[in-house]
């Protein structure tokens, strides 16, 4: 065991050297990559379940279940962030109600307002891509901007025009979005971005397919 | 959590398999949305709830299929009275209401772990982009076991909040919940690492400490 003052050491440990990194898929994802996949998909489920985040007591009665989608795309950036979504998507498909109500099945899918579940995915992408832009992660205005444009832009750009197409009426599904979804998703910006400012001075994040302490 | 989708029964449309019976509902869906005649799309919808009972469904599961739509129904029905003909409005309310219930059959009428299976299969072609079926199987197991674990990280938090006093929830109680799932990933991944599950090459050596 070497002295925690000693700062070689201590480096040393935590950083293995570049010919002992064989156990990287093709598309570069280590075990704990897998790991961090499945946990932030638990985590996306866990907040759809009711009474788990009650924002202003209850008197607001917003699932925060998207805010679990942009916490994926912010926190564990764009690849493993859209996988999480992804894997909880596929559970949801199989039957398994995860969805806030206890939905689940094919049928939320197919469901008038499905494409947002799909732009789950686009969305997890586009705030993963962003956030990586944001120089110094910490910063507050990046990562609610990045939020904004992949958990508010990108999730309805594919959200509106499904309802468009299924209820036959642009201006209907644009109210919807803007009545059922909107106020809740401009509060979850703010907060997701606050939380993951706060897990990145908290805990370093690891990158995608590297090894922890390796740059 | 003990609520599932899946609602056991002996009947010819649990007989069927999980792929024949996706791919039915997927032409079942194109077929409804491409009919646009209100007597036809009126008897697309008599024929689905009749094959709730025909598949020996409990009326309650046709009912909560149906009620959850409800809301969104009345107000698409409404708006296009307003904006458009009674037969439109028919036409297009009736088609989400089909398009749902048959998914809905599907889903009740198949296992969780059927439908995972044919999803793993569909997946299969993928290995070809190194996307790795065992990766895929393992990740979706995983998940399922995690959901418990992340809840209970939820609740201890949220416990050891009010704990020092702070009356309301805050966004602060999610930090420590996603930091320990962060730590918690490194745990699993040389779990995962140990049993050889996700190594696609030999390891040549196991770092750390």
């Amino acid at each position: 065991m070497s002295t925690p003052a000693d700062p070689v050491n201590d480096r040393a440990g935590a950083d293995p050297a570049p010919d002992t990194e064989p156990t990287a898929s093709r598309i570069g994802l280590l075990p704990r990559d897998l790991a961090l996949i499945a946990l932030f998909a638990a985590l996306i489920a866990v907040l759809g379940l009711p009474g788990s985040f009650a924002l202003f007591g209850s008197a607001v009665p917003i699932t925060a279940q998207s805010l679990g989608v942009m916490l994926a795309g912010s926190i564990l950036g764009a690849k493993r962030g859209m996988l999480a979504v992804l894997t909880l998507l596929v559970l949801v498909a199989a039957g398994l109600p995860l969805l806030p109500g206890g939905r689940g099945g094919i049928g939320v899918f197919v469901g008038p307002t499905g494409g947002y579940l799909i732009g789950w995915l686009l969305g997890a992408f586009v705030i993963g891509v962003l956030v990586t832009k944001v120089t110094g992660r910490t910063r507050l205005p990046g990562l609610i901007l990045a939020n904004v444009l992949g958990g508010i832009v990108a999730i309805y750009a594919i959200g509106i025009p499904v309802t468009a197409w299924r209820v036959d009426s642009g201006l209907l599904a644009t109210i919807v979005s803007s009545l059922q979804f909107l106020p809740g998703d401009a509060i979850k910006v703010v907060l997701s971005a606050l939380i993951t400012a706060a897990v990145h001075r908290a805990y370093p994040i690891p990158a995608a397919g590297r090894r922890s302490g390796e740059r | 959590m003990s609520v599932t989708t899946y609602h056991p029964g002996t009947s010819w449309l649990h007989a069927v398999p999980a792929g024949p019976k996706l791919l039915g509902l997927a032409l079942a869906v194109t077929g409804v949305l491409l009919t646009s005649h209100v007597a036809v799309v009126g008897t697309e919808l008599a024929i689905t709830a009749l094959l709730y009972p025909a598949t020996r469904m409990p009326f309650r599961l046709l009912w909560r299929n149906t009620r959850v739509l409800l809301p969104f129904l009345a107000l698409v029905v409404a708006f296009q009275l307003l904006t458009a003909t009674w037969q439109k409005s028919l036409v297009i309310g009736g088609q989400l209401l089909i398009v749902v219930l048959l998914a809905g059959l599907v889903t009740a009428t198949t296992k969780v772990s059927t439908m995972l299976v044919l999803f793993e299969r569909l997946a299969r072609p993928l290995a070809r982009v190194g996307v790795s079926p065992r990766r895929v199987a393992l990740v979706l197991a995983l998940t399922i076991r995690c959901i418990p674990l992340v809840a209970s990280a939820w609740h201890t938090s949220s416990d050891a909040y009010r704990a020092r006093g702070m009356r309301r929830t805050s966004w602060r109680v999610v930090v420590p919940v996603i930091v320990r799932l962060l730590r918690s990933a490194e745990a699993l991944g040389e779990a995962i690492t140990a049993r050889g599950v996700a190594v696609d090459q030999p390891v040549s050596r196991h770092d750390q400490r």
